[in-house]
């Protein structure tokens, strides 16, 4: 098992909530898709604060764990995870969605900030890992392959090509995460296109699975460690059951929330539940 | 000096099984190439890659979005990646995975659309291709480059594999497709490759069709109308040296292409001509904008007026309008 510091990610997760909420709220008017940011908070903290095998000094290493954020329009959490695990300073936050910025609103792919694909353009990121843990397999690395998915991204049929793909080559370093948080752009998955079983699916599709509350974080901890040990010819793929706008009583499981602007109302609002204070 | 034998084998194999049978000398030699196929790795050349190169080959399954993807993952891990399939299907079902992951990225996956134009004849619409240079080319940062015959198709192997840009790589024509090129000759991405001198008229032309335009060429010489012809394997980016260059110099211009006449090399073309001050008339000689019958590929080129003595017989008519 990896070893990781339980507490240490609990307090990345507590300051990455805060800093997304903060960083969503500077974009202004603009907005931010903060449901889907929110929802996968504990899961970034988890990878970023001790799972991942990474160096934020050297974000290009040759031999590195590979994260990619196929959801991309979490990329406001993301940019916060990258930011706490020192990728690049807290004051480039700032920058979210600004004109011009290296950090819009889907990431760009920037190998000095460690992000490593552009996306944005949902069901890409399991295709791409494929080809990462295939290159990898072939240069003997033993290292994993992260890709974080949303539910409502696999509506995409891509996804399930890359599924199907990923249990034929037998690409056991590969660890796709679902943050099933239940609800996309147009509404929930139920009422817009029914998921039904997703281990199910994942499962008949040859992948190891395991469903896990997604914001348990020493839940995560354990899963991750246990699957990253499994050297059994299969992926992974981890169902992890969130909540949609996770934290702020105001936007939890409200499809509005997928993506929206605070007001100042709301932004004091929010601190405030996160223990903050905010300054008139 | 190249072997003649090899000529003749290169153009037996057509420009696919040529470009294939390259890649696989190459591979051999240095294993740090992926290719990669969609369940037609026979069909599009890659037969003998794939048995003397097994552990550098990936068949994906009917799965083209997957494909790039795919390839797009092992170019980001530093192997020289190729991916492969008719064209329709490359350049069509997965056009946003190209747009994402070889223009937005800039990974350097070399796309290579088998059976490009109308080919697959009698198969019909659904396996032609003759919208992929139009939506290659506006794709920012892709190379997109069509051989004009199996030597070439060689050549363009060779300058992928240490090319280091994402490329759309299109291949037309067939099994015993005709040389252009009988002996050696310096190449160039980027860099079009004249073909025949001649001063009234002058045929910019890609991808094996350029064969029919020499032709036609020859017999306009015949009646007294000197044509040039000048091969432009690279469509993206544009030799617009060369355009200048006969700007001045000739009466009529014309491109040839096994394309949609809209959006494709003619397009190129004339995008850099209406800048220039003076430059002649163009007429673009492609195939319609429409989903015509299907046929034989022979019969399929004479119905779309693109046999050598049809392009002959247009390009003569339209000049002598010219007065």
């Amino acid at each position: 098992m990896a070893i990781v510091n339980l507490d240490k990610i609990n307090s990345l997760a507590e300051k990455m909530r805060i800093e997304t909420i903060k960083t969503g709220y500077s974009a202004g008017r603009k907005g931010a898709h903060f449901g889907g940011a929110l929802s996968c908070i504990e899961l970034l903290a988890c990878l970023y604060g001790g799972i991942m095998d990474k160096d934020a000094n050297n974000p290009a290493k040759e031999q590195r764990d590979v994260f990619l954020l196929s959801k991309g329009h979490a990329a406001v959490s993301f940019y916060v995870a990258l930011a706490c695990a020192g990728y690049f300073p807290m004051e480039d936050l700032r920058g979210f969605e600004a004109d011009g910025s290296e950090l819009p609103g889907h990431p760009v792919m920037n190998d000095a900030r460690g992000i490593e694909l552009s996306t944005g353009s949902l069901g890409m990121g399991i295709g791409t890992g494929i080809g990462i843990a295939l290159g990898y397999r072939r240069k003997g690395y033993d290292n994993h392959v992260f890709v974080l998915m949303g539910d409502g991204e696999c509506d995409e049929g891509s996804v399930w090509e890359g599924a199907m793909a990923a249990a034929s080559f037998g690409l056991d370093s590969l660890i796709v995460i679902v943050d099933k948080n239940s609800i996309q752009s147009d509404g929930t998955t139920k009422d817009i296109m029914d998921l039904l079983d997703l281990g199910d699916k994942f499962c008949s599709f040859g992948f190891d699975v395991r469903e896990i509350d997604g914001h348990d974080t020493e839940k995560i901890c354990e899963t991750f460690s246990e699957i990253m040990a499994l050297k059994n010819g299969r992926p992974k793929a981890v169902i992890a059951n969130t909540i949609k706008g996770k934290g702020i009583s105001f936007m939890e499981n409200k499809p509005e929330w997928h993506h929206s602007a605070l007001s100042e109302k709301q932004y004091k609002e929010a601190m405030q539940e996160l223990g903050q204070e905010v300054s008139e | 000096m190249v072997d003649r034998k090899i000529l003749r084998t290169y153009s037996m194999l057509g420009p696919q099984g040529s470009f294939f049978a390259r890649l696989a000398e190459l591979a051999a030699e240095r294993d740090d190439f992926a290719v990669l196929a969609a369940d037609l790795a026979q069909s599009s050349g890659i037969g003998k890659f794939m048995r003397e190169c097994p552990n550098q080959f990936y068949n994906v399954g009917i799965a083209e979005q997957n494909m790039v993807n795919i390839a797009a993952g092992l170019a980001k891990t530093g192997f020289k990646t190729f991916a492969a399939t008719f064209a329709n299907f490359i350049t069509m079902r997965s056009c946003e995975q190209v747009r994402v992951n070889m223009g937005y990225m800039k990974l350097p996956v070399k796309l290579v659309g088998a059976r490009a134009g109308i080919v697959n004849g009698h198969l019909g619409n659904s396996h032609f291709c003759f919208e992929d240079i139009a939506l290659m080319r506006v794709i920012p940062n892709l190379v997109v480059v069509s051989p004009v015959d199996a030597f070439e198709a060689v050549k363009v192997a060779e300058a992928a594999a240490e090319s280091d840009q994402p490329m759309y790589i299109r291949l037309t024509g067939k099994v015993n497709t005709p040389m252009i090129y009988k002996e050696d000759y310096d190449f160039q991405l980027g860099k079009a490759v004249n073909l025949k001198e001649g001063t009234d008229i002058v045929i910019f032309t890609t991808g094996t069709i350029a064969a029919n335009g020499l032709k036609a060429a020859k017999l306009l010489d015949e009646v007294g109308i000197s044509t040039a012809v000048v091969n432009i394997h690279t469509i993206k980016p544009l030799d617009g040296e060369v355009l200048e260059a006969y700007a001045k110099t000739t009466k009529l211009w014309v491109s040839l292409e096994e394309h949609n006449i809209v959006g494709g090399l003619g397009s190129a073309i004339a995008e850099y001509k209406a800048a220039l001050k003076q430059s002649p008339p163009q007429i673009f000689l492609g195939l319609p904008d429409a989903y015509g019958k299907a046929g034989e590929y022979e019969w399929m080129l004479e119905e779309n007026g693109l046999s050598a003595q049809k392009i002959f017989e247009r390009i003569k008519d339209y000049f002598n309008q010219l007065g």
